[in-house]
């Protein structure tokens, strides 16, 4: 499967002879590389066509939104106005990244969507926690812990190579020190559907459908 | 079954009596599993020991979002009432709509203003109509299960966590937000608003 095609890029206007326009180009959803009913039974279809087609969808649409109107107000250099839109691209921008990741280190059991990790990063895992059960459990109490919406991430620090679970509020991105492994969705949205209140069901049917290969590339790179 | 110093409280009409603007099943769910939850979390945060100011710390945050749980939940119940009952008219609160009037130009426009914050939520939370301690109202949000300051008298509270209304109308949650005026307990905003009504938990 292909990594590239999920990776956040604009959408190529230059082939449609927009090269040279002014206007910034606009981020798209990406296509999700698997059917939405490829993750059943651990995520059902309903779910997965209402979170790409919807939510994502409106993270992409307000991300757009945000920024145009943060173009104008850097073309008229209304700092203000600036300041006043990053919450709106924190979350919509975030909205956008994470989803866009999570799409990506999700896979269908056919495409090995379970098979535990491997090499390098299997190692640092089991270093780290001991073993994968040990692991799961950490991650699974991380995601339990949310008070609200947000993500758990699977993190390598960018200087020191070492892994780490962070959880983030609502659609707050990993930035900065850390580079994002593996993300997992706690907001209600993306299980309530089949779960309802049981979230924990939510968690531990997850691992079912976990693509360690796109989390073994994000960490070499 | 353990017994806690916060029990549940029971729901002062039908799981199905805001149908059809909010499911006898979000209704079920929302009281027999998310509330109790937050009660039963918030009796055993209340029954532990901490030890040391760093367990007192977490302690605290437990408290915090389970008993803030507990508190906006409670008054949600009371300010829902069945739709086309005398309590569900706006009539039942002329000293508050006056207010209303007077402070955002008519129930219309409060109405708007009202939806438009809770629409522009990011995250789970809560939209609040508040009286402040200088008597003024005041739409705010809190995020998650952060209660209102103390200080601050609730007048209307709405629920904006996904849970609220996700069974019903998935992502199109201006459909829930447009329906739930139907189902406004004017009558105890009014109470509120005159603080003759105090929430007992
Ligand atoms: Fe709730």
């Amino acid at each position: 499967m292909s990594f590239a095609r999920l990776a956040l890029r604009p959408a190529a206007f230059a082939s449609r002879g927009f090269a040279t326009s002014a206007v910034a180009a606009k981020h798209v959803l990406p296509d999700l590389p698997y059917d939405y009913a490829a993750l059943e039974p651990a995520i059902s279809g309903k779910i997965m066509e209402l979170h790409h087609a919807k939510h994502h969808q409106t993270y992409v649409n307000s991300l757009n939104e945000a920024e145009e109107k943060y173009a104008t107000a850097v073309n008229s250099k209304d700092v203000k106005a600036q300041i006043a839109l990053h919450p709106a691209l924190r979350f919509h921008g975030g909205g956008h990244i994470n989803h866009s990741l999570f799409w990506e280190n999700l896979a269908p059991k056919s495409a090995s969507g379970g098979a535990p990790p491997t090499g390098a990063l299997a190692e640092s895992i089991n270093q780290t926690w001991g073993s994968y059960e040990e692991f799961k459990k950490v991650v699974n109490a991380s995601l339990a812990g949310i008070q609200g919406s947000g993500w758990s991430w699977l993190v390598k620090d960018k200087e020191t190579k070492q892994l780490q679970i962070v959880t983030m509020p609502n659609q707050d991105p990993i930035v900065g020190k850390y580079a994002p492994l593996l993300g997992i969705d706690a907001w209600e949205h993306a299980y309530y559907l089949q779960y309802q209140n049981r979230k924990a069901e939510y968690f531990s049917a997850i691992w079912d459908v976990i693509n360690w290969k796109a989390a073994e590339q994000r960490f070499k790179a | 079954m353990q017994t806690g110093r916060y029990t549940l409280p029971a729901l002062p009409y039908a799981y199905d009596a805001l149908e059809p603007y909010i499911s006898s099943t979000i209704m079920t769910l929302h009281h027999t599993k998310h509330h109790q939850a937050y009660v039963t979390n918030l009796n055993a945060a209340l029954s532990q020991e901490a030890t040391d100011v760093t367990s007192q710390i977490a302690l605290q945050a437990q408290i915090r979002f389970n008993g803030g749980g507990h508190i906006n939940h409670s008054l949600f119940w009371k300010n829902l009432a069945p739709a086309g009952t005398g309590e569900a008219r706006v009539e039942a609160a002329p000293r508050l709509v006056q207010a209303i009037e007077e402070r955002f130009g008519d129930l219309g426009k409060f109405k708007e203003r009202f939806g438009k914050t809770l629409l522009g939520l990011q995250g789970s939370g809560w939209g609040w109509l508040v009286k402040d301690a200088e008597g003024r109202l005041e739409i705010e949000t809190t995020k998650d299960q952060d209660p209102v300051a103390s200080g601050k008298q609730v007048i209307l509270g709405v629920d904006m966590w996904e849970h609220a209304y996700y069974i019903q109308y998935y992502n199109n949650k201006a459909a829930y937000v447009e329906g739930i005026w139907n189902i406004i307990n004017w009558e105890e905003c009014e109470k509120r608003f005159l603080g003759q009504s105090a929430l007992s938990l």
